[in-house]
């Protein structure tokens, strides 16, 4: 018992538990994930996934056409989110916290279902689905991703720096250029995060709106683990991982003081 | 459009502002000529921050006019008026380094690279800040963050600078230095300084005039001297600087009676046997060992060191105490003779002499006033329903600790000392005040009870 108590006492002890799930669901994983991606089905060490990869023209293709759906979206999600957020960092706060509600209710919605329901919709409304029912998909799905962080961010805003902009000589769209949209890029940067990375890899929403016609390389992961070939999958799904790891970091700035300055909810 | 003397570069008339229902500035009336330094002072929450946003621009007036260079200014827009503020916290762009954050007036004027480059540079100078355009705002100390923001707003050659209390912020020694800075800069630039400020000191040592203002009401516009020297009512003498406030009555012209003696003062035209109110300045009272010279005597109760002199508490036999200041030492315990010389007597009209109240007769026993129904003895002479007015005499306010003890509450919003005793200002809910005399102690923000006695509400018919 005292044992135990001395264990508890020291605060360094209290990270055992964080320790082991790091270890366990994100660690071993990846070193899984990069002990697949260079073995063939022997076991044995080989380059053959990787190469593959690169010679294979259809999965570099899918993965371009998954950037620039991913680009698409994240442009429009920025186009519409902004005023959006823009629009709610003026109201008034409790208003404003009621509409970021409404705004953020439809994800407590299976993510799914809402897809499926957004079928049957394009459906009663003899839309016919494809390209552009994805793109709308995407952009529905992650808007509220775009709004929260650059609303948080607006509504955090110092006044007292829009008022010295239009003391120095800023008319309202000076204001609006020269303080209020650059000191609001770090909730865009996080908005793209929380955007761009996603998209590429959903493979549901893609299967779904282009019923099926349209892969994103979400849908050849998922494909390559559901066939079998996992030491491919793990090689794809490894440049993924690469290709994420180096846009946050170029991105490093600007995440950084997004986080800093409190993002998501 | 009217056009006001061309000397005056600001000019305030009848200006009213509110928040709500909350009335924060009163028909205020102020001049300011090109070229000075006028500081607004007050107390927080006195309305002086609002009254200098309704001259940048960032609220809109409820009554009154503003002009600024002989123009209306009530419907420019802040972007469009000759005017610049430095900000209490600053207010630096936290996206631009030092120079863009100075240049962003300049490049909205869209003047050539060069010209602006030159232009920072010598404000930069002016600041003692050269060799920081390329730091970001946030490594600099608030000394420097400071200097940025008064460089950021000269740099534009407004006619009228705008300084919200831009020194709270800084420690003491820091402050001091930065006050001649500005008052340095003042000279150089030959811009109007509307200066605001809480820091009595600050305003002595920085102002061509100072405007106080209380509760939303200019009490005193003057020089720094004229102030201090002759402040027209307790609140300003309170305010700026120490001082020995009593309770007096002008005997006759040039003789006024204060603390169980009669002085010779300099003041005249009041009413004969007047009451009124006495300021005198603590290192005005002459302290010497007990002599014929002596106008009155006292007994020392304390003697604190505060740098160049001391500072003593003197207590006269009629009970009456005295801050006294001078630059030698006489012991806690020893009787001393006290002299005030008539030009250091400054004699004030007194504000009220009596807590005076509209009222309604409720019934033969009530009357209904502060919202509430006193039982009042006198109440009966008068027919039910007829509207009055009653008087309450400041002893006759009883104050109870608890709320629930009082017949309604209210908290102690000002306490002015008066020699014998306190002189209160309780606010109620209602914002109504009342004023009380009493020889308890009470703590500005206390919470208490208030109680007013049936025998001592007089009803006078209106």
């Amino acid at each position: 018992m005292s044992n135990l108590k001395s264990f508890m006492g020291r605060r360094r002890n209290w990270t055992i538990p964080y320790a082991l799930f790091l270890v366990l669901f994100v660690l071993l994983p990846l070193v899984i994930i990069v002990y697949y991606a260079f073995t063939n089905i022997d076991g044995k060490f080989t380059l053959d996934n990787i190469k593959k990869f690169w010679i294979h023209p259809e999965a570099m293709q899918v993965f371009l056409y998954s950037v620039v759906v991913a680009f698409i979206t994240t442009i429009l999600c920025i186009l519409i989110g902004y005023p959006a957020a823009y629009i709610l960092s003026k109201m008034e706060q409790q208003k404003a916290k009621l509409l970021i509600i409404l705004f953020v209710l439809p994800m407590w919605v299976n993510f799914l279902i809402r897809t499926l329901a957004t079928v049957a919709l394009f459906d009663f409304l003899k839309i016919p689905l494809g390209e552009g029912a994805l793109i709308f998909g995407m952009v529905y799905n992650f808007l509220p991703f775009m709004v929260y962080p650059i609303y948080n961010i607006l509504q955090k805003t110092d006044q007292s720096l829009i008022e010295a902009a239009q003391d120095l000589g800023a008319n309202p769209r000076q204001v609006f250029f020269k303080t209020v949209f650059p000191l609001s890029i770090p909730g865009i940067t996080s908005g793209i995060i929380m955007v761009f990375m996603p998209v590429i890899s959903t493979f549901a929403i893609a299967e779904l709106l282009t019923i099926n016609n349209i892969k994103l390389f979400g849908t050849t992961l998922q494909e390559n683990i559901y066939n079998g070939t996992w030491n491919y999958g793990a090689a794809l799904s490894l440049f993924m991982l690469v290709f994420i790891g180096a846009t946050i970091l170029l991105n490093r700035e600007g995440s950084s003081k997004a986080a800093e300055e409190g993002t998501l909810i | 459009m009217d056009q006001k003397s061309i000397n005056d570069i600001i000019s305030v008339e009848h200006l009213s502002h509110a928040f709500g229902d909350k009335i924060v500035l009163k028909d205020i009336n102020l001049s300011v000529k090109k070229g000075e330094f006028v500081t607004i002072l007050g107390p927080s929450g006195c309305g002086k921050t609002t009254l200098m946003r309704l001259i940048a621009g960032f609220l809109k007036a409820s009554e009154g006019k503003i002009f600024i260079g002989g123009k209306e200014m009530n419907k420019i827009p802040p972007h469009l008026r000759p005017v610049n503020t430095v900000f209490q916290r600053y207010a630096l762009f936290p996206h631009l380094n030092v120079f863009n954050n100075i240049a962003f007036g300049l490049n909205l004027k869209k003047l050539p690279k060069e010209e602006i480059k030159k232009q920072v540079k010598q404000v930069l100078k002016i600041v003692i800040m050269s060799d920081y355009e390329e730091r970001d705002v946030d490594s600099l100390s608030g000394g420097q963050q400071q200097r940025v923001a008064i460089a950021r707003a000269i740099v534009n050659k407004p006619e009228v600078l705008l300084l919200d209390e831009p020194l709270a912020a800084l420690d003491h020694k820091m402050r001091k230095d930065m006050q001649m800075e500005i008052k340095a800069m003042h000279k150089k630039l030959n811009i109007t300084f509307v200066y605001i400020t809480h820091d009595q000191e600050e305003a002595l040592t920085l102002s061509d005039r100072i405007v106080v203002i209380r509760d939303g009401v200019i009490q005193q516009i003057g020089t720094p001297t004229e102030i201090y020297n002759e402040p027209v009512n307790s609140f300003v003498a309170d305010f700026i600087g120490e001082s020995n406030i009593l309770d007096g009555v002008m005997i006759e012209d040039e003789l006024v009676e204060f603390a169980g003696h009669h002085f010779e003062c300099v003041d005249k035209g009041f009413e004969p046997n007047e009451l009124v109110e006495v300021v005198i300045r603590p290192e005005d009272i002459y302290i010497f060992d007990i002599s014929e010279a002596a106008q009155f005597s006292g007994q020392v109760t304390s003697s604190i060191f505060k740098g160049v002199h001391y500072e003593m508490i003197v207590i006269t036999p009629e009970g009456y105490e005295f801050t006294i200041q001078d630059y030698h030492y006489f012991e806690p315990g020893k009787t001393v003779g006290l002299l005030v010389k008539p030009f250091d007597i400054q004699v004030m009209k007194k504000e009220r002499y009596w807590n005076t109240y509209e009222a309604t007769i409720v019934d033969k026993e009530f009357v209904r006033f502060l919202g509430i129904n006193f039982p009042c003895d006198s109440a009966g002479e008068f027919e039910p329903g007829s509207d009055v007015k009653v008087k309450v005499s400041f002893q006759n306010v009883v104050l109870h600790d608890n709320e629930e003890d009082g017949m309604l509450p209210g908290i102690v919003s000002f306490i002015l000392y008066k020699g014998n005793h306190y002189h209160l200002t309780i606010s109620t809910r209602d914002n109504e005040n009342i004023f009380v005399d009493t020889n308890d102690i009470w703590d500005d923000g206390d919470t208490v009870g208030i109680s007013i006695a049936p025998d001592s509400i007089q009803i006078e018919s209106t």
